[in-house]
């Protein structure tokens, strides 16, 4: 393919997207309605193919097919509230939809014209009546989506969709107006570093491998999103894979190498799926292969699955794996851009990393760091997770708080709880308190207050969490997945995980908390790669901001968050009981006694504290200390 | 047992594919295991052995691989395999007594196989889809808000 063409079927292909991007009709749209329906991880669970198959059922019998263009997207972002369907050109944002729903959207809003508010996503709707545009609706308001920019726009299945969103043009210009070092000169002045934790200059690694001399080099993806709680990568490759074909190939030709490698974790069938598809049809178009757009730049993209193993996110580790190797970290230098894949000169960068490379190249790499903050440029997706209202994918500007990301964004935590903490970083980082809910999030911010970005994983926990639990909960994580290669890890951290599992079942004693910053000190000094580095994060940062929930769990015995089993005890309020036997009659253990319409008592030496009887008393009467 | 020779027949059949297609490439080994732990069920010993004559490589590396990786299983899965997530979202919002429920209806804990051959257990470390926290796969159909009172509803449909 020529130059030329590539623009040609942006062209001809922006009557299919133009309504999607303006939010209205035009002269020339090729269809009058356009319904995006998610058929992300998320909604697919939903069964939102069901739904879509249901939109064309009735939309064929009512006889409008020729008008309604489907287009099964990635992510929208607020999974919690899936299936999602959007209808355009008004930008109707249903939620929760049901298949007996289809019918009034399609008879109410299709043919009449009215968009039918009570299926809306209640937060688009404002306090007059009136529907809001989408970047108005609380949840997207604050938001600024650069690598998740197609995500639910385009049909990631569709290279023509990609393509019309500028795809490829990127790579066009690259090929035909920037030098290698151009390239290299923008990616250090936009500032983007990377997106799958260490926060390394992108640029700054591209020159690296750009350097060495071989006719032979790498250019790898890590696609291995491991961390639990995370799942921006998962969204990236199945709402827009094309992003990061297009910026592997740039990467490609910067430095020098034919040959990408995706390294995909096997548990996102989706995701698999959709690479393999939009690889095949970058080939057909001759933007993967040889001699792309008729210069002497040749490159092609390979997948190779992951095989369940967290280590392999590492890079050395990773590599190991691709060459069929145990995933096992080894010592640098030589770093991988000397010496990385089949021991030649690679580069490796995460998902979201490659997701913003062709926006930058496009745009310019002011217009990137004009976002962010003074060392973090441009915009940064999170994963919003655990107990918190809009649970999805956000994508903020660097250096937005916390509180706005919760509150704002978020919706702040279920059920009026109070907010606890927020996770970020998985494993590897650590817990940012209340106190801290206005520290703007960049890097180096995270790193002060004992975190890190992480890969963007960010799981909110409110009064009910105990951050004892939370620390063992992780340490479990990194003792199962550490690979063995290295005694601190394999041996500091299970000695860790035994003192923090003591102490949640009551056996801790006074000097276990120093006990555990020392060991944790040695093993963040001595541990061989990045995952036995950062293994002790979780503890020490929760050390740090709830030492008051260590020191109960030693000293008193006690649990404050009542999580801890071994610490609690049931007691039924005489007060509140109305006598009515339901909880004696579940017990499992036959811990409870009593009479009909007479206070019930616990004997908790008989109790085995599994809360059932809390689960029937319909009076309240049932609590744990 | 007649059927199950004649599957697992059929999966040597697919093995010996993906042996021709990947014995070549570089790396190849773990596309290799990959495709007979999908099409076999597991990498047992005679799995194993098979791997190693047909492209030259030590059986004591494909071992050393089988064990490194939590895909590769030494023995047959069952018919059904589950996997509760257990990544933090989903740990923060009651993972755990979505398990407890799991190991009492199938009478099996994490990492076994039911008697009767028709579902493994296996706990395993986000799936991706901390939105719907908590979640499970079975095979490739991925359940989202499970609740311990869903349970025996879900998995009655395997069970027919």
């Amino acid at each position: 393919m020529k130059i030329e063409e590539l623009y040609a079927i942006c062209e001809s292909q922006q009557p299919n997207v133009r309504m999607r991007v303006e939010e209205k009709s035009n002269p020339g749209d090729a269809y009058r309605i356009q319904i995006m329906l998610c058929t992300g991880t998320g909604c697919s669970s939903s069964r939102s193919w069901n739904i879509l198959e249901k939109f064309k059922e009735l939309v064929k019998a009512r006889g409008i097919e020729n008008e309604v263009l489907f287009v099964p997207t990635g992510c929208f972002g607020l999974c919690e509230n899936g299936p999602i369907v959007i209808v355009y050109p008004e930008g109707a944002f249903y939620s929760h939809v049901k298949e007996e729903d289809v019918e009034r959207i399609v008879d109410e809003h299709l043919i009449g014209g009215n968009i039918v508010t009570d299926l809306l996503y209640k937060e688009s709707v404002s306090e007059s009546g009136t529907i809001l545009p989408l970047d108005e609706v609380p949840f997207y308001e604050k938001q600024k989506r650069v690598a998740l920019r197609n995500c639910g726009k385009i049909d990631p299945e569709n290279i023509n969709d990609y393509i019309a969103m500028d795809g490829y043009k990127a790579l066009a210009k690259c090929l035909s107006e920037l030098s290698r070092d151009d390239v290299i000169d923008i990616m250090l002045k936009s500032g983007l570093r990377g997106r799958g934790g260490a926060g390394f200059p992108t640029g700054l690694k591209w020159k690296f491998a750009k350097g060495p001399v071989n006719p032979v080099k790498y250019v790898c993806c890590n696609a291995d999103e491991g961390d639990p709680g995370a799942f921006m990568d998962r969204s990236v490759l199945e709402g827009d894979p094309h992003s990061v074909l297009e910026a592997m190939a740039i990467a490609g030709y910067c430095i020098g190498a034919q040959q990408g490698y995706i390294y995909v974790r096997a548990e996102y069938p989706v995701a698999v799926k959709r690479l393999g598809i939009a690889i095949n049809q970058a080939r057909e178009l001759g933007l993967l292969g040889k001699n792309i757009f008729g210069t002497d730049f040749s490159f092609d993209i390979d997948l190779r699955l992951g095989s369940g193993a967290f280590v392999c996110g590492e890079e050395t580790a990773l590599m190991a794996s691709i060459e069929g190797k145990r995933g096992e970290p080894r010592p640098r230098p030589p770093f991988p851009a000397n010496e990385g894949l089949f021991r030649k000169p690679t580069i490796l960068n995460n998902v979201e990393t490659y997701a913003n490379v062709a926006q930058i190249i496009l745009n310019g790499p002011e217009w990137f760091a004009s976002m962010g903050t003074e060392k973090s440029k441009g915009t940064k997706v999170f994963a919003l997770g655990g107990k918190i209202c809009n649970t999805g994918l956000v994508e903020v500007p660097m250096g937005t708080t916390l509180r706005e990301v919760v509150y704002d964004i978020g919706g702040g935590c279920p059920n009026g709880k109070k907010f606890k903490a927020a996770q970020t970083g998985g494993p590897s980082g650590g817990c940012i308190s209340a106190q801290n809910l206005d520290v703007p999030i960049d890097y180096d911010n995270l790193v002060a207050i004992g975190s890190m970005m992480g890969s963007g994983g960010m799981i909110v926990m409110d009064e009910d969490n105990c951050m004892v639990n939370i620390a063992k909960f992780f340490l479990e994580f990194t003792v199962d997945e550490s690979c063995g290669k290295c005694p601190p890890c394999r041996v500091g951290t299970r000695r860790m995980l035994e003192m923090l599992t003591d102490i949640t079942e009551g056996r801790g004693k006074p000097g276990d908390i120093e006990k555990l910053e020392t060991l944790a000190k040695n093993i963040k000094a001595t541990a061989l790669c990045g995952l036995g580095q950062t293994a002790p994060n979780p503890v020490l940062s929760t050390i740090r901001y709830f030492r008051d929930e260590y020191e109960a769990h030693i000293n008193e015995k006690r649990c404050p968050a009542g999580v801890c089993k071994a610490l609690l005890s049931f007691h039924i309020d005489p007060d509140k009981c109305k006598g009515c036997t339901m909880c004696a009659r579940n017990c499992p253990a036959g811990a409870i006694t009593g009479t009909v319409k007479n206070p019930h008592v616990i004997d908790n030496d008989k109790c085995v504290k599994c809360g059932t009887c809390m689960d029937n008393c319909k009076f309240g009467a049932i609590y744990k200390k | 047992m007649a059927n199950e020779n004649n599957a697992r027949a059929e999966g040597f059949k697919e093995l010996d594919k993906a042996i021709a297609q990947w014995k070549d490439v570089p790396g190849g080994i773990l596309p290799i295991m990959q495709a007979a732990q999908a099409t076999i069920g597991c990498v047992d010993e005679e799995v194993q052995n098979y791997i190693s004559e047909a492209v030259n490589v030590p059986v004591t590396t494909i071992y050393g691989i089988a064990t490194f990786y939590s895909l590769f299983t030494l023995e047959p899965s069952g018919k059904h395999t589950i996997n509760i997530c257990l990544g933090t979202a989903c740990y923060v919002r009651g993972a755990q007594q979505v398990l407890d429920k799991l190991e009492a209806e199938l009478g099996v804990e994490v990492g076994r196989t039911t008697a009767d051959g028709l579902f493994t257990l296996n706990a395993m470390r986000c799936i991706g889809c901390c939105g719907l926290a908590p979640a499970m796969m079975i095979d490739h159909d991925v359940y989202g808000k499970c609740t311990a009172d869903k349970i025996p509803e879900i998995l009655a449909k395997y069970r027919v």
